[in-house]
């Protein structure tokens, strides 16, 4: 057993990492956060962060995910939350709280050409604004905040999300990785309609 | 106190004038216009929503005396309270001065309600407590009128609660009939036969409420809806047999069924697809965050005891169909709203489990930490796309000229559906017999002239 469990670590593959300490770090780690004693405010250090944050929007928008996820650590989480204040994952179910492995099933369907609810695939342009960055407890993480909008074309309209999000980052093999993103919509305790896209 | 409403001069056409429904309703078809007209959707409103049980909440959302949650019946705003003595009620959440709503919270606890318009007050019970200034009045208030409106009949069945606005309606026991069979297997695989209401994937989609109750049992569209879901499931060589995938092939040719219980209920059984074992359920669950953490974990520490474990994150393949508004499906309480006649809230409240008699000990949290992920999966990658269908249907239907919707899957072949004794009809997975079975009782509701009533406290 512990033999085959040591040979398939591989996050895309199988998932080790989210756990009940890996639950507990996250939660105290999205608490209590954006506090201007932890802000940094050095100009190189706020611009480089802005650029990923730009990057990864443009990269959504162009739905180029073998790139998008390439920006993510191998064990990392996108979290849409179903409560504004984030609210606790082990026990409230989120909008999404996808790991590698479902990450990478979310990509693969939207790409079988059978996922009806991007039949036709919405057209997204996002703005990324109001980008602070914050020091975390390790010194080789990074929490940065930014607002986000995102005005999204389906056949019968346009329609916009909204909202803000918690980043957090890595640093690793000589960059910053993304090993958590939060995304909290103003409205993800409403009734949404086609929530489909990767927001 | 019971009043009576729509009294006979103020009401408009009644329902059963409306349309000949015989014509809208027919054995193996059904007019587009019960899905586009907002004349039958105004009548619904008091034939379906106020006249039969409808599903208001769960006794977990409101554990403690004067908790509460708003919700709605039909689009009547409802305040679900139970009340300082531990009774629940379902409040109009309505002044009885000038109409404001009362509460604009979407839960907490209160023992009074004060409205933001002039200032009058209630008890949890419904009461009027106060009024300001009550010398610029000539009356006293003691009149029962003063007091805020409520559903007259509220019950529950082992923590699912119903209202009605109906004095004619059969006990809520009765109206449930035999449905309460799945759901009590539904709850009775949890500990204690309990489950908790947490937080829920809230979705919406501009289409009639029906496509979706049309659409709760539907074994037909699976594999076509649900393409993409299937291929995702699979992708991975050790997952082929996971999740959904019994349906490729010909699914009318697996053990699974599905039922019709009466009074619109209906339920289809995927059980029997699958091994009946301890951890079977398990075995089948496509993979999530965490599941192979968390079976390592378990079966360190709980050995042969860790596929019931795990089984409780594992989903019950089951659709449970309460008419009109409730569906219980792997652990999910997914609930149907109306918001207009081409607008539809579709809310799945995720569950957990509560540790009743020790046996589940330190693995409470971890159990129910990996129940959300897996109840968080058909949210995301199955129902968008029953979403999606049920707009295009709504588009569809614009085609004035081409009236008829069909769902006449299985009807006429000799041998494939089965009534039995107790009139529960009994037909493979893909077959519609449930949905013309309950649109069938919709029509015969449509039909009638049922007298609703709201109660006051005295
Ligand atoms: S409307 Fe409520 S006090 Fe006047
Ligand atoms: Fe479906």
């Amino acid at each position: 057993m512990s033999l085959h469990v040591q040979s398939t670590r591989d996050p895309s593959l199988t998932s080790y990492y989210v756990t009940d300490a890996f639950y507990r770090e996250l939660i105290a780690s999205f608490t209590d956060w954006q506090r201007d004693d932890r802000e940094i405010t050095e100009p190189a250090e706020r611009e480089r962060f802005r650029a990923l944050l730009e990057r990864e929007a443009r990269l959504l928008d162009q739905l180029n995910f073998d790139d998008w996820l390439a920006m993510y650590a191998p064990e990392c989480i996108y979290w849409v939350p179903g409560t504004p204040n984030g609210g606790d994952p082990r026990r409230e179910i989120a909008m999404s709280f996808d790991d590698r492995r479902r990450i990478e099933d979310r990509i693969y369907r939207l790409r079988t050409g059978y996922a009806w609810s991007q039949a036709p695939k919405s057209r997204t342009v996002r703005m990324i604004s109001n980008v602070e960055v914050f020091a975390a407890t390790s010194a080789d993480r990074r929490m940065v905040r930014s607002n986000f909008l995102i005005s999204e074309f389906r056949p019968d309209g346009v329609r916009f999300l909204s909202g803000w999000c918690g980043h957090r980052f890595v640093a690793r093999n000589g960059r910053w990785e993304i090993e958590v993103r939060q995304v909290n919509l103003i409205d993800c305790d409403q009734n949404l309609r086609n929530p489909s896209i990767v927001i | 106190m019971l009043e009576k409403i729509n009294a006979p001069s103020i009401r408009p056409v009644a329902s059963a004038d409306l349309y000949d429904w015989d014509e809208l309703v027919q054995e193996d078809r059904v007019h587009r216009l019960i899905y586009t007209d907002t004349a039958i959707f105004a009548a619904e409103l008091t034939n379906i929503w106020g006249a039969v049980w409808v599903y208001l909440g769960h006794d977990s959302q409101i554990p403690n005396n004067n908790d509460f949650v708003t919700t709605k019946l039909g689009l009547r705003p409802i305040i679900l309270i139970r009340d300082s003595a531990g009774k629940i009620r379902a409040l109009f959440n309505r002044c009885t001065h000038r109409g404001t709503t009362l509460c604009r919270k979407e839960r907490g606890n209160a023992h009074m309600f004060t409205c933001p318009y002039h200032g009058w007050s209630y008890l949890s019970t419904g009461k009027l407590r106060a009024v300001p200034w009550p010398d610029g009045y000539a009356c006293d208030f003691k009149d029962a009128k003063f007091n805020v409106a409520q559903v007259p009949r509220v019950d529950s069945y082992r923590g699912f609660i119903f209202g009605t606005l109906n004095p004619d309606a059969p006990p809520l026991i009765d109206y449930l009939g035999g449905i309460t069979g799945p759901i009590d297997e539904w709850l009775d695989r949890n500990p204690g036969g309990k489950v908790v209401v947490c937080e829920a994937n809230r979705l919406k989609y501009k289409g009639n409420w029906k496509l979706a109750y049309d659409n709760s049992g539907d074994g037909y569209h699976v594999v076509f809806s649900h393409r993409s879901l299937l291929e995702m499931e699979n992708r991975l060589a050790d997952e082929a047999n996971k999740g959904m995938s019994y349906y490729k092939g010909s699914p009318d040719s697996k053990a699974m069924y599905m039922r019709y219980t009466g009074n619109g209920h209906h339920f289809k059984d995927k059980r029997p697809n699958i091994e009946k074992r301890s951890g079977g359920l398990w075995a089948v669950e496509g993979p999530a965050p965490g599941s192979e953490h968390y079976e390592a974990e378990f079966r360190r520490r709980f050995g042969a005891k860790a596929d019931d474990i795990l089984d409780l994150a594992g989903s019950e393949p089951v659709n449970i169909n309460v008419f009109p508004n409730l569906s219980l499906l792997g652990n999910h309480i997914q609930v149907f709203d109306p918001v207009s006649v081409d607008e539809t809230n579709v809310t799945w409240f995720g569950t957990s489990v509560v540790d009743v008699d020790g046996t589940l000990g330190d693995a409470l949290d971890e159990i129910n930490a990996l129940r959300m992920r897996t109840q968080e999966q058909f949210p995301n990658f199955g129902e968008v796309d029953d979403l999606a269908n049920f707009e295009e249907i709504q588009r569809g239907l614009a085609c004035l000229e081409d009236e008829w919707v069909y769902m006449h899957r299985g009807l006429g072949i000799p041998g494939r559906i089965k009534t039995d004794a107790k009139g529960e009809v009994t037909a493979p997975a893909t077959d519609e017999a449930f949905m013309r079975e309950y649109i069938h009782e919709w029509k015969r509701l449509m039909k009638a002239s049922p007298n609703l009533v709201v109660q006051r406290e005295p």
